[in-house]
């Protein structure tokens, strides 16, 4: 059985498969490949992690490093109609004891929308123009509850009242395009708050937004996770947000985690390079303007031919530090740092201690 | 317009860097400067395509850019600095006002005579997938510029590209290549070789970092940091990233509907902001430290989005939005003048500065709605910091009158979360109508949240 710490991260690695798992999101060695003309792209190549009820995990990376793919695997929506032919997925996703990689579709689609819900990033294009904004919430209430349409209409102005759109009555009978971008993100959240779902799956629900409005977003999410009790998984790559809403960090590269645990541990005390990395690229509005970031050199890896080794070492500036006891072309697998804190990199845990403590965190 | 500017004239010349210089110098040291700008669409309806309205994308704005420094422009989306960014570079004709580049005023230049101009003028742009023609080789993409000025550079077109592609951290051998076979970050280094060709004098940078991921993102900044000491450039980057913007600037213009509302020195403006909207955008951006979650007593949280551009309020635009607002505010719009050397703002309630309407109490219903959360603790201070500014003032009540108000309705909050809300926010609801109809100009005044009239189509 997966050990768990307090903060629902699970501390031991992919137990025995088949085994009902205590967590309440539960995700073993999730694959996700997609065969195309150049070759195998390995979206995500072997992903472990774990999520308890009224927690929020953070799932950060560069644009193609997976976080989306892992997002709508759970969501079970690589496999509806004609896609599915085009994916190969193995592992497991155990949600609330149920698993999801090898159910029947019908079994997923009635978990969807009940248990298990979505807020995209673009809710323009992610809400139909044609139908009223009231009408989708409705559609999305009836489909898992059979009660009447009016008690429906009444549940959609109920929620648009509760994500703060004003005069919901009125604005229930609206259009998405009637919205401005941080109401119809308001209007989208309601939707998929529709059904009490347990978990909710925001993948990057802010980037399209001004600051002002994603910290209202971000107040929104918080106050109602809170009410429902749900689990949040926020995918981003904004660590301003991570720190602000996430109990758990997961950071993705090339399709796999490289370090995840704690928020506080992530950002305290990071252990990979790549977290590094990110940290050091970002301009911090908190701190006195340091002349120049640190940026990660050359580009993201193509996940049609990932790097051999560890997928991040020919970005690493610390890939040419002698280790013992490695072969640089092993994939390094995710270490215990400490309790809930895994971190996959060859480096040993010396020099990486050494090395952010004397050489990255002065610069920050 | 030209009073704002008389009054800041004189506080330029008390700015550190150019203390010795006279105000001819410092006038000599501008190398874009710009009055009165406006920009306004026209918004046309009917057969017979009669004006109805406008949407004032820029509406008035003054300011000037000095050489071999970089302006940086913030604000929401919508407020006008990506129009802003394109009249001044004139892609676009303004619709009233003057621009002043070197001395000469280029506002009313045809497309022929702006042409030589355009080699000292030039613009990054935000998409690196839409900016290069997918057709061309990236070649003649850096290479247009000498094509078009009919420049012939020190050794031939190709060897110049080349070398331009190197000082953007790219390979020679990429000459021969199309857009498609660069990544997001390359195509914006190419874009920047591009607007490098012609060693411009004054570059416009349009977002030039926010369609990239972070770590790519720091390598283009540190890019255009690295030419800028080289080559001696003068930027004028627009974007919505404060951390970004606090990042590169040397100045910062803070732009809400269309108008400036505070231009201040890097440091000054990060350090003590003057405008409420400037110190609530910055309390908004998330800051990678978990340690500082549930410090709530630092964010201001404005309701609601920006009115529309095509009837913005009357007075301070930003009165509907803000918690300072009192009837001046509604009344009287502020000017930008410049309250301390180097920091100009438009702002009847400044923080951490004197009130400059100390004699207006009245507090607008609006302003109570105005923010979902301002903690007694940034009140207190704001009050403190405006008392303390100005011990003299006969009566700060103006500043220390919002606090009470605000907090009656914070604790309730803080304790029961739902009901205060609704509380919060009917009351604004039931005043719409009777607000609204008191004083049609403005019926965002009356409740943030409620759409502006243009704003309201009929949903049937």
């Amino acid at each position: 059985m997966t050990e768990l710490s307090k903060t629902g991260v699970a501390t031991g690695e992919p137990v025995a498969a088949g085994k009902t798992p205590e967590a309440f999101l539960d995700v073993r060695d999730l694959k996700v490949h997609f065969p195309t003309d150049d070759g195998l792209v390995k979206s995500v190549d072997g992903l472990t992690f774990s999520l308890d009820k009224g927690k929020t995990l953070a799932i950060v990376g560069e644009s193609g490093s997976g976080k989306s793919v892992t997002s709508l695997a759970i969501m079970g929506l690589h496999r509806l109609g004609s896609r599915g032919k085009n994916v190969r997925m193995s592992g497991e996703i155990w949600l609330n004891g149920k698993e999801l990689v090898n159910a029947d579709p019908d079994e997923v689609r009635r978990l969807r929308g009940r248990e298990m819900a979505m807020i995209f990033q673009d809710p323009l294009s992610a809400m139909h123009p044609y139908y009223k904004v009231g009408d989708q919430i409705v559609e999305a209430y009836r489909t898992h509850h059979k009660v009447s349409r009016k008690v429906a209409r009444a549940r959609a102005v109920e929620m648009l009242d509760r994500v703060g759109i004003p005069e919901p009555g009125k604005r229930v009978d609206s259009y998405p395009h009637e919205f401005s971008g941080g109401m119809r993100q308001r209007a989208m959240i309601a939707m998929s708050l529709v059904n009490n779902p347990e978990l909710l799956i925001a993948d990057e629900p802010t980037t399209a937004l001004d600051v002002t409005v994603q910290a209202q977003i971000l107040d929104l999410i918080r106050d109602l996770q809170k009410e429902f009790g749900s689990a949040v998984v926020m995918i981003t790559h904004d660590l301003g947000v991570v720190a602000e809403i996430a109990d758990d960090v997961l950071v993705m590269y090339g399709g796999r985690c490289v370090e995840r645990g704690r928020a506080d541990e992530v950002f305290e005390t990071p252990q990979h390079p790549y977290t590094w990395g990110l940290l050091g690229s970002m301009p911090r509005i908190d701190r006195e303007t340091s002349e120049r970031l640190i940026p990660v050199k050359g580009q993201p890896p193509s996940l049609i031919n990932v790097p051999s080794g560890c997928a991040f070492h020919p970005r690493c500036p610390y890939a040419d530090i002698p280790k013992e006891n490695v072969t640089r072309t092993v994939r390094p697998e995710l270490q215990q740092v400490e309790g809930g804190h895994w971190s996959a990199c060859h480096l040993s845990a010396e020099d990486r201690t050494r090395i952010w403590t004397e050489e990255i965190a002065p610069k920050l | 317009m030209s009073d704002t500017k008389k009054t800041a004239e004189p506080g330029e010349a008390v700015i550190p860097r150019q203390a010795a210089a006279e105000g001819d110098a410092a006038e000599r040291d501008v190398l874009l400067r710009v009055e009165g700008l406006t920009k306004h669409f026209p918004i046309k309806k009917g057969i017979l395509q009669r004006q109805v309205g406008a949407v004032k994308a820029v509406d008035g704005i003054d300011f000037e850019v000095r050489k071999g420094e970089t302006l940086g422009v913030v604000g929401e989306s919508g407020c006008g600095k990506s129009t802003m960014g394109r009249v001044i570079t004139r892609l676009q004709d303004p619709t009233g006002g003057s621009i002043t580049f070197e001395g000469q005023d280029i506002t009313r230049l045809r497309t022929g005579q702006m042409r030589p101009l355009r080699r000292d003028i030039q613009m990054i742009f935000q998409d690196p997938y839409g900016s290069l023609n997918p057709r061309h080789t990236i070649g003649s993409i850096v290479s247009a510029p000498f094509r078009l000025q009919g420049v012939e550079p020190e050794g031939g077109v190709k060897k110049e590209v080349q070398r331009l592609l190197e000082l953007v951290g790219l390979s020679p051998e990429h000459f021969n290549r199309y857009p498609h076979e660069f990544s997001g970050g390359q195509r914006q280094r190419i874009g920047i070789a591009r607007a490098l060709a012609l060693k411009p004098k004054l570059v416009v940078a349009d977002e030039p970092v926010s369609a990239l991921d972070v770590s790519i993102q720091a390598q283009v900044v540190n890019l255009l940091d690295d030419l800028q000491q080289e080559l001696g450039l003068t930027y004028v980057i627009i974007a919505h990233d404060l951390s970004v913007v606090r990042h590169v600037s040397d100045r910062i213009a803070v732009m809400y509907l269309g108008k400036i509302v505070e231009l201040a020195d890097r440091e000054a403006l990060y350090k003590a902001p003057m405008h409420p909207y400037t110190k609530a955008l910055m309390s908004a951006v998330p800051i990678p430290d978990p340690k500082r979650r549930g410090q709530k007593s630092e964010r201001i949280l404005l309701r609601g989005d920006v009115p529309s551009p095509i009837s913005p309020p009357t007075g301070c635009r930003f009165h509907t939005r803000c918690w300072k607002a009192t009837e001046i505010c509604k009344t009287t719009e502020p000017q930008l003048v410049e309250l301390i050397p180097g920091q100009r703002v438009a702002c009847h309630h400044p923080e951490n500065f004197a009130d400059q309407a100390p004699q207006d109490t009245v507090l607008l219903s609006a302003a109570k709605e105005a923010i979902e959360l301002v903690p007694d603790a940034v009140l207190e201070e704001s009050a403190e910091q405006t008392a303390t500014a100005a011990p003299e003032e006969p009566e700060p009540a103006a500043t220390t009158e919002p606090a009470p108000e605000a907090k009656t309705e914070t604790p309730a909050k803080t304790e029961a979360e739902t009901p205060a809300k609704t509380e919060a926010e009917t009351p604004a609801e039931t005043e719409t109508p009777a607000t609204a109809e008191a004083n049609s100009p403005s019926p965002e005044a009356a409740s943030v949240e409620a759409p502006a009239p243009g704003e309201e189509p009929p949903a049937k």
